[in-house]
């Protein structure tokens, strides 16, 4: 059942984006920007965690959850930290995946050519 | 050729590139929800494997991003890209891809200024829009708790 939640969660998320991207031309970097810090407002005034709940990685594969995701690790850092928190929080939630993804990129930039534009 | 206010707004339509909404949202959504779906079948792999509910969602971003970039790499992800819009940009897919694409190509200009430089074109300022949004929640959570 959570595999069918996922994929309608997702895909409605995704569609609804394409919509956006369709009627207003907005560039990638802009929609990207914005969907993570909707994300973290939506986990911040507690909309996102039962979606999250609801519909599992329909949810958090969706760059919504990277926001989710820092707001979390925020929460979390500041209850335990305090002030100090609120500035590692983040990051540190969320490093995995951008250590990843710059990682990633590096390497295939060392073993790959990039193509001709035609 | 004299064209009235309508007449122009209707050659203007007619020249404009179509995006034809009745195709691109349909594609959004399969190829959108197909990668949460496998999104969750690696979620219950991690999870089977012992790891906790947070640490497997980790695991699962870094599964994504090393296809995204791997199909970024082979030169795959603008072909579904182009198909799909929106279904692979706005998962973490798409994230992956705008790092590894700017990377990959800006190679010609040396690793330092040209990769590293420009894989933060647009990974730039999501981080930095992500950043400062945590922090602002960050802050507040705490006034929150110091006043409360």
């Amino acid at each position: 059942m959570m595999y069918v939640k996922a994929f309608l969660v997702g895909g409605v998320i995704c569609a609804l984006s394409q919509v956006l991207i369709d009627r207003t031309r907005l560039t990638p970097a802009r929609i990207l920007s914005a969907y993570v810090v909707l994300g973290v407002i939506l986990s911040g005034v507690g909309i996102w965690g039962p979606v999250v709940e609801f519909a599992g990685t329909g949810a958090t594969v969706p760059l919504l959850g990277f926001g989710h995701t820092m707001a979390e690790g925020v929460k979390t850092a500041v209850r335990e930290q305090g002030v100090l928190g609120a500035f590692t929080g983040g990051l540190t939630a969320s490093a995995g995946g951008i250590a990843a993804a710059v990682f990633f990129s590096l390497l295939a930039a060392f073993l790959f050519q990039p193509g001709d534009r035609s | 050729m004299k064209l009235d206010r309508k007449e122009y707004r209707a050659l203007c339509k007619e020249q404009e590139p179509s995006s034809p909404s009745r195709r691109t949202v349909p594609a959004a959504f399969a190829v959108g929800g197909a990668l949460c779906l496998l999104g969750q079948v690696l979620r219950t792999l991690f999870e089977n494997m012992g790891l906790d509910e947070k640490a497997a969602g980790t695991a699962v971003s870094i599964s994504l991003i090393f296809l995204g970039v791997a199909l970024t790499a082979l030169r795959l992800f603008e072909k579904i890209a182009k198909f799909a819009g929106a279904g692979t940009l706005v998962p973490i897919t798409g994230f992956a891809n705008a790092i590894a694409s700017p990377a990959l190509e800006f190679k010609t200009e040396g690793f330092v200024l040209g990769t590293c430089v420009k894989m933060f074109t647009i990974a730039g300022p999501v981080l930095t829009w992500g950043i400062s949004a945590s922090v602002v929640y960050g802050l507040a959570l705490w006034l929150a708790e110091v006043m409360g």
